[in-house]
């Protein structure tokens, strides 16, 4: 598709509130038409993209094209696009009718045009028989679809969502989002919808935007980014998946949890650490043991409407999670296999930990600010030189008292991996650490941090 | 039982002592003597020199009752005004000058009466401003539209904040938002900063009677401070008083059924 088909495109685009970096260099178009949704957990900057681009506030640097005009510096009023709040934001002294009206009364649209298309809005989202309603007396999900119907009323070109839907309970919110995707298509106009919620973009989308702490990380379509998720972040937040460090022996060939298998992943390279995610339905578990790859024990299975979700030990000690029909009986040895493309291969984001240090002495760095006791470093390190450290994830100590460890810091993220687990480390001083442990770490504790001094290995 | 008998009466009792004052008068306002106090039989005459304006020096009584009016009214419109724009102001603003901001607006609340008008006094003349009617309306002013603020205040956080936005999402400009939709959120608000405006001009007497100037300028409260230095109370104010007492009584009789109204709709709609 060209350029042509683009109604916005957003160059370079960057946001700080207070010191802090909310947006970090969005780069994306959204082509005309299109139901593109901007996912990503809480505090990823999607509910400032989605206010940038309806102009509720300005964006730092970079800019955002619609139709060929740089808006980033319009009025909201003066923006060919309308909005659906999260909370709704109906006027609460207005009637159904009059909340409809509102922007078509402001345009100066003539009496019975008015009335025409109030009447349609309200009909296309079933809500004709409530116009002299007060705001307040309808239910959530009515309050919805006059917010849906107000803010079609003006015509936009592109109708930005904010939430729309998180404030209702799971059955309104299925069939809201199949109204809304209907509606989607009648209108024929671009929606950005903005989530949380995975199951709602990938139901949704044409378009997926995945995004963390500000940047994007994935854009893709529904089915590209649940089967080739490109880091471990975006496996993790959509869908169930077994994330394993793994090992790229070659091309098409790829090692984890101790056995080789085939893959159809090239261009790695030789002996490369990867990451590795399989879907949970990707895995194939059968009773016997004849023709599968690798075998394992099952350890729970439990019912979740249409299939099992089992777990199970395998032989060298990884526990994976599997999706099947059928279920199988907790103790039983089972034989599983998985096919060349069920297996993705992502690359790391790093190996180690790598960070600048300061020599202190001949035994002494200066890391993050505080005193670690290293090896000799031997000649040519002059006091107050300044030297690059790797660290292995699996060589940092974690203490449960803070004032045990030279740093401390908080666990700001854990990811199972099979057989331990990788957690992200944000120390005091705001710079992440990675760590693999078999220690059972919660989101949110506090930890103290150690390494031995043979760890910490001088890089350059 | 017993328990419950004084219970009863102990409520009541307050309610008496509470309320005899104003009962005192009510009473000896159909009577003509000139001494409050003394009954001269029942006699409706004062209310009707009240109402004729014939009685001895009281043309300048009811001037003092338009002057109070007259200042309440304008006193009250201007605060609501500038309240209402310094509480939207005030909400916006964030940490330490939201603090210092809500902070000074209490100042002239808790800051005695005599301090104000004294203050405002000097001020005045240090100025320029003419002592009378604009001086006191301004004084007034000062002291009013702290008490809109509290009042509009609350009305802001209740708001949805999105709806500002909403509305010019939907069209309209800064000022279209303001009034079409922020405006009407504030209403309940600013009608009881203007009833509470309303009744502390009503009332005031230390600030009215440092700004009010030479020229005679009489408000009910230093009218009826001259009057009783003059020596005794005109009759008349009697019969006053009580239809004062009364109005306000109805107003607040009207507001709280309007209230219980309101809620009893909402619940039924929930």
């Amino acid at each position: 598709m060209g350029k042509e088909n683009h109604i916005i495109e957003i160059n370079h685009l960057s946001k700080s509130y207070g010191g802090t970096e909310v947006l970090k260099d969005i780069n994306l178009y959204i082509n005309k038409g299109e139901f593109i949704t901007i996912l990503g957990p809480s505090g990823c900057g999607k509910t400032t993209l989605l206010r940038l681009i309806g102009g509720f506030s300005n964006p730092d640097s970079g800019e955002i094209i619609m139709d060929g005009k740089d808006i980033s510096g319009t009025p909201p009023h003066l923006r060919p696009l309308n909005t659906v709040f999260q909370k709704y934001a109906l006027f609460p002294h207005l009637d159904v009718y009059d909340n409809v009206a509102f922007g078509l009364k402001l345009a100066h649209v003539p009496e019975d045009e008015i009335d025409k298309r109030v009447r349609k809005m309200l009909k296309m989202v079933s809500m004709s028989d409530y116009e002299d309603r007060d705001i307040d007396s309808l239910s959530g999900g009515q309050q919805q679809r006059v917010a849906i119907a107000r803010a079609l009323a003006n015509m936009p070109k592109v109708l930005l969502l904010d939430e729309p839907l998180s404030a209702l309970d799971a059955k309104m919110r299925k069939d809201m989002q199949i109204e809304l995707k209907e509606l989607h298509k009648k209108m024929g106009i671009t929606f950005i919808f903005v989530t949380h919620d995975q199951e709602e973009a990938l139901t949704m989308s044409d378009t997926i935007v995945v995004m963390k702490e500000g940047r994007i990380q994935q854009i893709g379509t529904p089915v590209d980014i649940y089967n080739e998720p490109v880091n471990e972040f975006v496996a993790n937040f959509i869908g169930e998946s077994n994330i394993l460090d793994a090992t790229m022996i070659e091309d098409r060939k790829v090692n984890f949890i101790g056995h080789d298998f085939e893959c159809v992943d090239e261009g790695f390279g030789n002996d490369v650490p990867v990451d590795v995610v399989i879907r949970p339905e990707d895995i194939y578990i059968m009773k016997q043991l004849a023709g599968a790859q690798f075998s394992g024990k099952v350890t729970s299975c439990t019912f979740k409407g249409v299939f099992y979700e089992i777990f199970v030990q395998t032989d060298n000690d990884y526990e994976l999670m599997i999706q099947d029909y059928n279920p199988f009986e907790i103790g039983s040895e089972v034989g599983m296999l998985i096919k060349p493309q069920d297996i993705q291969v992502m690359h790391k984001s790093c190996t180690r930990n790598e960070m600048d240090a300061e020599v202190i002495d001949d035994t002494h760095l200066r890391i993050f600010g505080e005193e670690f006791e290293c090896k000799s470093l031997g000649e040519g390190h002059e006091a107050g030189s300044k030297v690059r450290v790797g660290v292995n994830f699996n060589k940092i100590d974690l203490q449960d008292n803070q004032e045990d460890g030279i740093l401390w810091g908080e666990v700001a993220n854990l990811l199972y991996k099979g057989d331990h687990y990788h957690l992200l480390i944000r120390i005091d001083t705001g710079e992440d650490l990675l760590v693999d442990t078999n220690d059972i770490w919660d989101k949110g504790d506090l930890v103290g941090i150690k390494i031995a001094p043979k760890d910490i290995k001088i890089i350059g | 039982m017993i328990r419950k008998f004084f219970a009863q009466a102990y409520i009541w009792l307050l309610l008496i002592i509470l309320y005899a004052p104003i009962l005192f008068i009510a009473v000896f306002s159909f009577t003509e003597s000139k001494v409050l106090g003394n009954w001269t039989g029942f006699s409706t005459k004062l209310y009707e020199n009240l109402t004729q304006g014939s009685l001895d020096g009281g043309s300048s009584l009811m001037s003092a009752l338009q002057n109070t009016l007259i200042i309440a009214v304008v006193a009250a419109a201007l605060s609501t005004l500038l309240g209402t724009m310094a509480a939207i102001g005030m909400f916006y603003l964030r940490g330490g000058k939201k603090k210092a901001i809500t902070f000074m607006n209490n100042i002239p609340i808790i800051n005695p009466d005599i301090i104000t008008g004294v203050s405002l006094f000097l001020l005045f003349i240090f100025m320029r401003i003419t002592q009378g009617y604009t001086s006191v309306i301004l004084a007034h002013i000062t002291f009013c539209t702290p008490y809109v603020v509290l009042s509009v205040l609350p009305k802001m956080s209740q708001m949805n904040p999105n709806i500002y936005e909403a509305a010019r999402d939907l069209g309209a400009t800064q000022f279209q938002a303001l009034r079409k939709v922020v405006i009407p959120q504030l209403i309940p608000g600013m009608v009881s900063g203007f009833i509470l405006a309303f009744t502390m001009s009503l009332d005031d007497f230390a600030v009215t009677f440092f700004t009010r100037g030479t020229i005679g300028l009489d408000t009910l409260s230093t009218y009826i401070y001259a009057d009783a230095r003059k020596g005794g109370l005109t009759p008349e104010l009697r019969p006053l008083m009580t239809i004062i007492f009364l109005t306000i009584l109805v107003l607040l009789i009207i507001i709280n059924i309007r209230q219980q109204r309101l809620a009893q709709r909402n619940e039924l709609k929930k």
